[in-house]
């Protein structure tokens, strides 16, 4: 007669190449004292942390870094420098703080796509059922992307360098300005990371996204200075963050920075923050 | 531990609605802190959306639902610090290695950098994954995949593990060291919630059995008196020619005194076999199938065996278990 389950009892022999419940296991269950509960900091490094790994394993992730700014800078300096400003050479003087800004916008586009397919990983239950600060899992996220925003802009102003850039605010002047950048560019990405929880769809996500920074990055000062656009459009271009952060970036890498033109980039991000970011945290902690 | 209550869990009119559906629809559900609770059911029956809630992954609709004595709901924070997932309520991330996914976890547990490295290495040799550790887990196994999923659960032990179909695809032999770990981790003090299609692996395991069809508990007791409902063991047969089904359906149930039940395919037939009458059930499967014989019942294959949850299914609902996937829920998914 046929037995249609198989018994429980040991498999003859299934003993010999791996002890049942070895003393490792024993051992390894007598952990000891459950630690306290990371902090927020904390939790969000191990997250910007975990980001990394992935981009050390799958480094071609790095490429729209690169590739990027070199194809929008050649393109912009040479196709409208001409006739913008009469030569390439004036025009990458006004550009390329400009270009290193749409550099970045596009560039965190992305980041709306990439958290849309990571939260719907299973992993992701894993740490929403685990005791942390819930927003970290998001902020670690867009810490880890500061990496892929300093390659482009480090990028995009090289290439600057040797096109004839010449910045008036010297190393310094440079550095703070892509500092500058980092922070713009982390609030900017609650923007798109707020769409890519809203929408499921990554087609639709891209879609939506390049529908939405086109007015982003032409109604504002990258291309041509302010002063020639009609009254109307100058206070909408003049609300626009890409608009306050090309200002900041140029006083700083021109050396003519104002404490206004700081301070209003920071008060930009801000609102983007708390507007975006809450929206964002929201959305995440809705159920799936 | 907790002094509230000696329950893990605890619920009572526990409801989850999703559009039209009613994926979980009134569960009572007690399970006692130090036990392995199995909770049995098709898939889409609101296993999933059940440990869900339980979890803090979704809010009830209606209901309670307590863990260890808190609110899922308004004391959701101390919930997730007791709880742990496995299996499809949570994986382990594809991209990482082994190692990266334990120090990863470990350090979002609380664990200082040093001693979560330490503890990923001891988990790791523990779990027979330390050759493996460097690799993407993605480049795994599905047994190393189930055990690297396990250890990482129990990083830092949790009071309450809900454990999803532990042991679904693999080999008896990796079966069995899986069962091995899981009752080492109940001796160590951990509260299982085990999901299982499988009643022989509740059987196992669990000291109680809670079976959930279309989002209802229709049962809840021991192995012992869940099988005493169904028959201890079943006689499936097929028949070699699919028109000779009524008279095998009669000699069946006259010879074994039980009612058969005939299968969606025209060439099958089911019966259970009750213990209780004080007869060996074998000795009485053999006269049936002798009398088959007799009458001129070509089989082409008959097994006989403790029932499948499928019979549980058939016993206690009256309906297949593969039915209840029609009701849908986001199990599926």
């Amino acid at each position: 007669m046929s037995q249609s389950t198989p018994t429980t009892t040991t498999l003859n022999g299934g003993g010999a190449d791996r002890p049942s419940v070895d003393e490792a296991l024993r051992a390894a269950l007598d952990a000891g004292p459950r630690p306290p509960r990371p902090g927020a900091v904390a939790a969000s490094l191990t997250f910007c942390r975990r980001a990394l790994l992935k981009v050390r394993h799958d480094p071609q992730q790095l490429f729209d870094a690169i590739a990027f700014p070199v194809m929008v800078t050649l393109v912009f300096t040479f196709l409208f420098g001409g006739a913008i400003a009469g030569s390439t050479h004036d025009y990458v003087q006004f550009l390329l703080p400009g270009i290193v800004v749409l550099t970045v916008v596009m560039i965190s586009m992305s980041t709306g796509v990439a958290l849309n397919t990571d939260i719907s990983k299973g992993v992701n239950d894993r740490f929403r059922s685990m005791s942390i600060w819930r927003p970290s899992v998001l902020v670690g996220e867009l810490l880890s992307d500061t990496v892929r925003y300093l390659m482009a802009s480090t990028v995009a102003v090289l290439l600057g360098l040797a096109l004839g850039f010449r910045p008036h605010g010297g190393f310094v002047g440079v550095v703070a300005a892509l500092a500058l950048i980092q922070v713009f560019a982390f609030s900017l990405a609650w923007v798109w990371t707020a769409l890519g929880l809203v929408v499921h769809q990554p087609q639709t996500i891209m879609t939506l996204s390049g529908l939405g920074v086109f007015p982003l990055l032409f109604c504002s000062n990258i291309f041509v200075s302010t002063r020639s656009m009609p009254g109307w459009l100058q206070a909408v271009v003049n609300v626009n963050p890409v608009t306050r952060t090309v200002t900041a970036v140029r006083g700083l890498m021109s050396g003519s920075v104002t404490a206004t033109q700081i301070g209003t980039a920071f008060l930009a991000y801000a609102v983007l923050i708390v507007v975006f970011g809450s929206l964002t945290v929201r959305l995440y902690n809705k159920e799936r | 531990m907790d002094s509230r209550t000696d329950l893990a869990i605890e619920t009572s009119g526990l409801v989850k609605v999703f559009g039209e559906t009613r994926a979980v629809d009134g569960v009572d559900l007690a399970v006692r802190a130090g036990s392995v609770h199995g909770f049995l059911g098709p898939n889409g029956a609101g296993k999933t959306t059940t440990i869900r809630m339980l979890a803090t992954l979704l809010r009830p609709s209606a209901g309670q639902a307590r863990v260890f004595g808190h609110d899922v709901v308004r004391e959701a924070d101390t919930v997730r610090g007791r709880v742990s997932l496995t299996g499809q309520f949570a994986s382990v991330d594809d991209d990482l290695s082994g190692a990266e996914n334990l120090v990863m976890l470990a350090r979002l547990l609380g664990h200082p950098r040093a001693r979560a490295r330490s503890r990923a290495e001891e988990l790791l040799a523990a779990f027979d994954l330390t050759e493996a550790a460097g690799r993407p887990a993605k480049k795994y196994s599905g047994g190393m995949r189930r055990r690297l999923d396990i250890a990482a659960s129990i990083i830092v032990p949790p009071d309450l593990l809900f454990l999803d179909e532990p042991t679904a695809g693999l080999d008896p032999h990796s079966r069995n060291h899986v069962w091995d770990i899981v009752r080492a981790i109940v001796a160590a003090g951990t509260t299982v919630l085990l999901t299982t299609q499988r009643l022989d692996e509740a059987d196992e395991l669990a000291d109680q059995i809670a079976v959930i069809d279309r989002g209802k508990i229709i049962a809840d007791g021991t192995a012992a008196e869940l099988k005493a409902s169904v028959g201890s063991s079943a006689v499936h047969v097929r028949l070699a020619d699919p028109g000779r089904r009524p008279d095998a359906v009669r000699a069946l149930g006259e010879t074994l005194g039980v009612a058969v039940h005939t299968g969606s395919d025209p060439a099958t037939l089911t019966a259970g076999v009750p213990v209780d009458t004080g007869s060996d059930g074998g000795e009485r499967v053999a006269r049936a199938l002798a009398e088959l014989a007799r009458s001129g019942v070509a089989l082409i294959d008959y097994t006989f065996g403790p029932p499948s949850l499928d019979e549980v299914f058939l016993a206690l609902t009256g309906h297949r278990a593969d039915d209840a996937v029609a009701t849908g829920e986001e199990d599926a998914a």
